[in-house]
């Protein structure tokens, strides 16, 4: 318990971030938001998923990957298969040239379902493919390119023509996957209503202590013995290796780690928002991700969801009032948090958060008159 | 193949030869500033798909401005329009050295993400100056249609325009990196920049001239694409991928890979283009290229610098 | 603070005053609210609230800027008019910045929060099938502008573009007795609307016309290089290309039609994607010739057409063009308006019930005379226009009033 305490949770200081974080995103977030913000909130906390993954990944790692979208769009596609079956029973699609197959394989003259999609008629199967096509996928590309040493900007670059392919071939196969419009209209998850408020609330409670728990998945990783090696690769590579350790296959266990967990955010999603679709997949998204991942620091797994959560609000408040601006802003901050605050929130906390906490335990001295230990904890958080 | 005569075989073989060849100069003179830029600094510039749109937007205005004020002018305006392109694309790839990049050379990742943002204010910016719809300029007659040297053949002026383009700026290029006092201080600079600093060569300088001579180039590719598609606020992110592949597969330090690998890829995907229908012979074409990178993930031709 | 009391207690007498004063004429001119309005939508006794859900932002922003601007003009002028139901229009504009899933919370937005009576929006058919269940979860009333592929009728949606069939089977018609043709060869952007376009089109001319298709292509969007694709048209030698080529990759491929030496004197184009806001980005010159099928084009010559181009320049700019989506989305407004009067109600059920009646008609639209079928499409004309130089399109064909039909029996 002790060692929980001290390792996983960081500590006082660890332990109080992850308290505020629960509190704000179980407690405050649904006291004080109506179900539709409530809704929003949820969509933006999928996104956390990437980010906290690219916080072990490009923060602990040293290695930046341009395609989390891909991973984050698989889990979706996944869950999104599925549920597309159950909205296409014979009974809905009724009017079809071939009924009980999904509505745009219909217009693209297909007449049986594809192979692919016949083990997603399983809802345990899709629940294990969440995880497991999206892991076998990232070992696949890091197998490859670890092992012959392929890393740094070459390896962004990399990640991000895979997502840019992935991106082709789901708009090229509009037949198999649904092109460009995505798999859209989902329903009902083995008969309930998926699209009632009440649903969507279940989801957003499921989202965020799924969120909290890969926190800690992600600080177990990060205290453990393969989390000090991690640094020390990202710090001096070959040391590690000369210290006789392979180092390539440390690297392809994040990768599958942080592509799981970017996966989750996407069945997620797909829960959510009721339809998943390419845009999700390519450049943008993941590079977006990378910026949520950066403007709430890097080294911070509870910043990185800060960050989703700020961004996102930002974007949907600026493009309801000045859509103009929202690049001009979103551009800048790229450039700002990279050039003057290189860890992000968690970093101005760090630097800056004592004053007000001093100032709090000054006046806290006041009221109490009982002096409290100063202490100045680097944490995980 | 019945119903064709040799001579309309040979004809449109001529012809999809030289598709295949116009594709191949297009990725090679939308590749090069890049290749360049990454082979010569290790920097990957995201922002070059805009610094292209910078030389295609420099060059709708100069077709304006000669349409309008001096149009005697017009049939050569093109060639003052490639020049401005050059120097205003690589005069904003200085500043941008200047003022972004020569912070952050030894953050390799983070320069990626800034020169993103830089895109995205470059973006923004074409659309606050020139509006959300495409335009594309007046282009001079001698540059529309084809040339016919038989019946049969007809050769697009403009791809052998853009042809002719590629080959000047390739052999330019390659002159400078290689023949020039300036390409042996680029060349020592990227083998040992403490050395280099140490025998008195400014390697500062030498980034930033290196910097603003990759975006100049873009800025040529975009004022030479301008004859072939249109131009509008983002155009830039449709180059960019393209401009990516060719230059991961080609491998990261070689200009001879970034050469092969314009060729092998423009050459595949034309080919497939005329067999295959639909747009499965550009999923064709990647997968293949993944194939490839998964087995050789250095690209064609492997730095020699060990890593 | 007294001062500031005072001033309030004044604001509030006059408001006070302008109530009763307004109530009295509301009563007099219109329903009471509480009649009009049973769901509880953005409905006061002297406005109505209706959303606007265009791209103002990322690609489609070029597309989409017409279709706003021009349902801005229709509220405007309605506005003048009185109104509806003796209630002003007030506008809440949203941005689907190009991006699908922001249609849809935007949407969402739009109807849940705002509880807007009525949206005019979405443009590709992939908004419209990310807001759509939205609109029937939340039971709003959308109107669409787009000509699309058709495969749809959805209780909550107006289509106000021409369905596929509406667009597509005429225009072959007079291709194949205007230019003799019997070859076509078929080409455009790979997506549901060119694949389903191209479906319907090639059985119309295998089965019905009796021709032959010698090629069919799809190209990714966005995609820049035809050099391939155009050798092969030259090798097949069709009669005539039919192309749906949309976005960006419209420019590229007229462009290097023109410079592979393919003009409007050796070959018949008929295209089903270029309006006159395309024609502005691929310029005049390399289109001349080559003949598009839409509903409306700005040049046809009918007096509801004159006041609305002029109309229109006033409001948004001598330079602005009017494209067939934009006189689509146009229609939107008016057509809520007569089926909001001919229901005496903002209600979305009565609205539609009034909608499905099939007599609602615009006799003062700009492409002529207009219905709405019980489908929830309209009964339009297709017509065919030959672009010339200066961006403008000379109508060459004019079809009888064509009934849609989303689900086309023997072109599935």
């Amino acid at each position: 318990m002790n060692y929980f305490y001290e390792k996983v949770m960081g500590g006082k200081s660890g332990l109080t971030g992850f308290i505020i974080l629960a509190v704000v995103i179980l407690v405050a977030f649904p006291l004080f938001l109506d179900i539709f913000r409530l809704n929003l909130v949820g969509k933006y906390l999928t996104y956390a998923f990437p980010a906290v993954s690219l916080v072990l990944l490009w923060g602990y790692g040293g290695i930046l990957s341009l395609g989390q979208g891909v991973f984050f769009g698989l889990g979706g596609y996944a869950m999104a298969m599925f549920l597309k079956l159950e909205a296409s029973s014979p009974e809905n699609t009724a009017i079809q040239s071939t009924p009980g197959i999904p509505d745009f394989m219909d217009w693209n003259q297909l007449t049986e379902l594809p192979w692919f999609w016949v083990p997603f008629e399983s809802f345990t199967f899709t629940l294990l493919a969440v995880i497991i096509v999206p892991a076998i996928f990232a070992y696949i590309i890091g197998a490859a390119m670890f092992k012959r040493r392929v890393g740094g900007v070459y390896f962004a670059i990399i990640t991000q023509v895979i997502a840019v392919i992935l991106t082709v071939l789901i708009v090229g196969q509009q037949g198999y996957i649904g092109g460009i419009n995505g798999i859209t209209d989902l329903r009902t998850l083995h008969g309930w209503d998926i699209t009632t408020d009440n649903a969507k609330v279940i989801f957003y409670y499921i989202c965020c202590l799924l969120l909290l728990s890969i926190v800690i998945v992600g600080r177990l990783i990060l205290t453990s013995k393969f989390g000090s090696l991690l640094l020390a690769m990202r710090d001096k590579e070959d040391r590690v290796r000369f210290s006789g350790y392979d180092v390539s296959h440390f690297k392809i266990f994040i990768f599958c780690v942080a592509s799981i967990f970017s996966a989750i955010g996407g069945a997620l999603f797909t829960l959510q928002v009721g339809f998943m679709s390419p845009s999700f997949v390519g450049i943008v998204p993941s590079i977006e991700m990378v910026i949520f991942c950066a403007v709430g620091g890097r080294m911070s797994l509870i910043g990185a969801i800060y960050g989703a959560l700020l961004i996102n609000f930002g974007k949907t408040a600026f493009s309801e009032t000045f859509p103009q601006l929202w690049l001009f802003l979103m551009g800048g901050l790229f450039i700002a948090v990279v050039m003057f605050f290189p860890n992000g929130l968690a970093g101005i906390w760090n630097t800056y958060g004592h004053y007000i906490t001093d100032r709090l335990k000054q006046l806290k001295t006041v009221f109490v008159m009982k002096p409290s230990p100063q202490e100045a904890k680097q944490d995980l958080g | 193949m019945g119903g064709y005569t040799y001579s309309e075989l040979g004809a449109i073989f001529a012809m999809q030869g030289f598709a295949g060849i116009s594709l191949f100069s297009v990725l090679l003179l939308m590749a090069l500033g890049l290749a360049i830029i990454f082979g010569q600094m290790g920097v990957i510039n995201m922002a070059h798909g805009e610094f292209m749109a910078v030389g295609a937007y420099t060059t709708y205005f100069i077709s304006t401005i000669t349409e309008n004020y001096l149009p005697s002018l017009m049939p050569i305006y093109f060639f003052i329009a490639i020049a401005v392109s050059f120097l205003f694309a690589g005069l904003l790839g200085y500043l941008a050295e200047f003022s972004l990049i020569r912070h952050l050379y030894k953050r390799p990742l983070d320069t990626l993400l800034a020169t993103w943002g830089l895109s995205l204010i470059m973006q923004q910016s074409f659309r606050s100056f020139f509006g959300a719809r495409e335009v594309s300029p007046t282009l001079p007659d001698w540059l529309l249609g084809s040339y016919q040297p038989t019946e049969m053949i007809d050769i697009p002026i403009n791809g052998m325009f853009v042809l002719g383009l590629t080959i000047i700026v390739t052999l330019v290029v390659f002159y400078l990196l290689f023949k020039s006092s300036w390409g042996l201080k680029v060349r020592a600079t990227t083998q040992n920049r403490v050395m280099s600093g140490a025998v008195g060569i400014n390697t500062q300088k030498v980034d930033r001239y290196t910097f603003a001579l990759g975006c100049g180039i873009a800025g040529i590719a975009g004022a030479a694409f301008t004859t072939i598609a249109s131009t509008g606020p983002t155009t830039g992110s449709l180059y960019i991928v393209d401009t990516f592949m060719v230059v991961v597969f080609g491998g990261a330090a070689s200009l001879f890979g970034t050469i092969a690998s314009a060729f092998s890829i423009a050459q595949a995907q034309s080919i497939l283009e005329f067999f295959i229908s639909g747009s499965m012979a550009k999923v064709y074409t990647l997968l293949a290229l993944i194939i490839i990178l998964m087995f050789k993930p250095e690209g064609l031709f492997a730095s020699k610098v060990r890593r | 603070m007294k001062l500031k009391q005072h001033a309030s207690k004044r604001t509030f007498m006059k408001n006070a005053a302008c109530a009763v004063v307004l109530g009295l004429f509301t009563m007099a001119s219109s329903q009471v609210t509480a009649e009009v309005n049973t769901t509880g939508l953005a409905v006061t006794d002297d406005t109505v609230t209706v959303g606007i859900l265009h791209s103002l932002t990322g690609t489609m922003a070029i597309s989409e800027t017409g279709a706003q601007e021009a349902e801005k003009l229709a509220i405007k002028q309605i506005n003048e008019m009185g109104g509806i139901l003796g209630r002003k229009i007030k506008i809440i504009q949203e941005d689907g910045a190009s991006d699908w899933p922001t249609f849809a919370e935007k949407s969402r937005k739009l109807l849940v929060k705002d509880k807007v009576a009525a949206v005019f929006g979405c443009w590709t058919s992939a908004s419209r099938k990310a807001a759509l269940p939205v609109f029937e979860k939340e039971n709003g009333l959308l109107y669409y502008p787009t000509f699309y592929e058709g495969l749809e009728q959805s209780k909550n949606v107006i289509y106000t573009g021409q369905e596929a069939t509406q667009q597509i089977i005429d225009g072959l018609n007079w291709v194949a007795k205007e230019k003799k043709a019997k070859t076509f060869y078929l080409i455009g952007s790979d997506y549901i609307w060119p694949r389903t376009s191209m479906k319907i089109a090639r059985k119309h001319i295998e089965n019905v016309l009796g021709g032959k298709v010698v090629g069919e292509e799809y190209k990714p969007l966005g995609n820049t290089q035809f050099g391939s694709v155009i050798n092969k048209i030259r090798l097949k030698k069709p009669d005539v290309i039919y192309a749906a080529v949309v976005g960006g990759s419209n420019v590229a491929w007229f462009k290097q039609l023109k410079a592979a030496g393919i003009t409007s004197k050796k070959q018949t184009l008929l295209t089903i994607s270029v309006t006159e806001d395309e024609v502005l980005g691929i310029g005049g010159e390399n289109l001349e010739g080559f003949y598009s099928i839409m509903k409306y084009f700005q040049s046809q010559d009918n007096p509801n057409n004159k006041a609305f181009v002029k109309a229109f320049k006033e409001m948004w700019g001598e330079d602005s063009v009017i494209g067939d989506v934009t006189q689509a989305a146009y229609l939107g407004p008016w057509l809520w308006k007569a089926a909001v009067e001919k229901a005496g109600s903002f209600d979305i059920d009565k609205v539609v019930a009034a909608s499905e009646k099939g007599d609602i008609e615009l006799t003062t639209a700009p492409e002529g005379y207009v219905k709405l079928h019980p489908n929830h499409h309209l009964w339009s004309k297709a017509r065919v226009g030959r672009w010339n130089k200066d961006g403008q399109a000379t109508v060459v064909y004019t079809s009888e009033l064509i009934e849609p039909d989303p689900f086309p029996k023997g072109y599935q």
